[in-house]
């Protein structure tokens, strides 16, 4: 199998019917936002087949520890958990030494902006955000607490179930993505303006993280995993008789 | 193995929503001491080659307000057309340059403003030439997955005028709104390049 890095084949097309439309009414802040226009398919060229690359060197040791890496000596307040998973492409290969970066509410519900009027209270010892490189086998992890839900002006009484914002970069600009992680059970999923802007269940339940008694870390915190899939690279026959695969 | 036993499905975009700063540019937001710099913050270095240019405009929404909320990110080549990131195999890009810059538009304006250099030409798969060009990624909320754009010179009329992909988009007029021109009233080197998500003269976005 072929490591991804440094490959330079096309991408499959991206199957726009498993992501949200642009224009979605009942999340109402589409409405202004959403381009009109189709969009232009464009036949990628190294522009898209190329991405930035980050090294190890940009990770501080604490950067994937939302329970302290804001705080000055003081933990974050709320259910600890573990957040894992594999960073592959839709052929399963593992994307190794990618960037995943990560940003969420507070156990209450509140997030840290200054944009932000919920009345939930700040935790001082909260920040908000982390990001990891994936290792070898496209795996990464963080610790955190578990967000709270909020509501939020779109209807009269909108609530956002807990969720964390991903963003992910593979290894081309092209893979470029960010989307959310929810949490397995909870009932507040399917009510959720934002979540329910993507059409196929599949694709909802792929972004639900999995609770994983597992891989707890025992006296410490509950563990959920959430694996990541990234756009694959496009093979044909005749490239496969040159180079063997 | 052929394309049809593509086991995994892509996970699906969800909206970077209001408080994307939060992750994407945290000093920014005022959360500081987790990391000291923000990700693609500063694109330059006094040995970066190549020619200096600012980069500004504003995302307008359908009813002409600009975007306060929204981050934009660019991917271009280094000044002699070559990539920094793995998938580049025609030689080593300008060591000082990392062609990878993310802005938030400012909180009260809009205004988002990227310092970098202009970019090399870069060939195409059937081996013409490019114009030079900056890819274009803009996220913010009430965009459900993130749009891709390209942003072109106006100085570089001849080859924009050969230019594969400019070619592709067949409406002059549209084609027009990828063109970035000198910032009027602005010291030479300044390209504007507003992006307008709805109305007549919205920005193509490509399917990429």
């Amino acid at each position: 199998m072929r490591n991804s890095i440094g490959d330079q084949r096309p991408f499959y097309p991206r199957d726009r019917a498993l992501h949200p439309p642009a224009f979605t009414p009942n999340y109402k802040s589409t409405v202004l936002r959403a381009p009109q226009q189709a969009l232009l398919s464009l036949e990628s060229s190294l522009s898209e087949r190329t991405g930035p690359a980050f090294g190890h060197g940009l990770i501080g040791a604490l950067d994937n520890d939302l329970i302290r890496n804001y705080g000055h000596g003081g933990e974050a307040i709320g259910q600890r958990i573990v957040v894992y998973g594999r960073v592959l492409d839709e052929d399963g290969r593992p994307q190794a030494g990618t960037l995943v970066e990560f940003w969420q509410a507070n156990a209450g519900g509140r997030y840290r902006h200054k944009k932000e009027g919920y009345q939930a209270a700040l935790d001082p010892n909260f920040g908000g955000c982390g990001r990891t490189l994936t290792d070898q086998d496209g795996v990464y992890s963080f610790r955190t607490v578990k967000p709270g839900a909020y509501p939020w002006p779109n209807g009269v009484n909108d609530w956002r179930p807990a969720h964390i914002h991903f963003s992910l970069f593979g290894h081309a600009f092209a893979q470029r993505l960010i989307t959310q992680m929810y949490f397995e059970g909870d009932p507040m999923i399917r009510q959720c303006p934002i979540v329910r802007t993507i059409a196929d269940d599949a694709a909802i339940e792929q972004l639900t993280a999995r609770l994983d008694r597992q891989n707890t870390l025992p006296m410490d915190a509950l563990a959920y995993r959430f694996d990541i899939v990234l756009r694959g690279r496009r093979s044909t026959v005749f490239e496969n008789k040159l180079e063997g695969n | 193995m052929l394309n049809q036993l593509r086991p995994y499905r892509e996970s699906a975009s969800q909206t970077a929503g209001p408080y994307v700063h939060i992750g994407c540019t945290p000093n920014q937001a005022e959360i500081t001491g987790v990391w000291a710099e923000d990700l693609g913050a500063r694109m330059l270095q006094p040995q970066t080659k190549g020619e200096r240019i600012v980069v500004e405009g504003i995302v307008y929404d359908g009813s002409g307000a600009p975007l306060k909320d929204a981050v934009i990110e660019i991917w271009q080549a280094d000044a002699a057309g070559l990539y920094a990131g793995p998938g580049e195999s025609r030689g080593a890009a300008d060591p000082a340059f990392p062609g990878f810059g993310r802005q938030a538009t400012d909180g009260d304006t809009g205004l988002f403003r990227f310092e970098t250099i202009k970019p090399g030409r870069v060939p195409y798969d059937d081996g013409r030439l490019q114009a030079p060009h900056i890819s274009v990624w803009i996220v913010a909320r009430g965009i459900n997955i993130g749009l891709s754009t390209r942003l072109y010179f106006a100085d570089e009329a001849e080859a924009n005028a050969a230019d594969p992909v400019l070619l592709r988009v067949l409406d002059p007029r549209r084609r027009g709104t990828l063109i970035a021109a000198p910032a009027p009233g602005a010291e030479p080197g300044v390209y504007r390049f507003d992006i307008r998500l709805q109305g007549p003269d919205e920005t193509v976005f490509f399917d990429i």
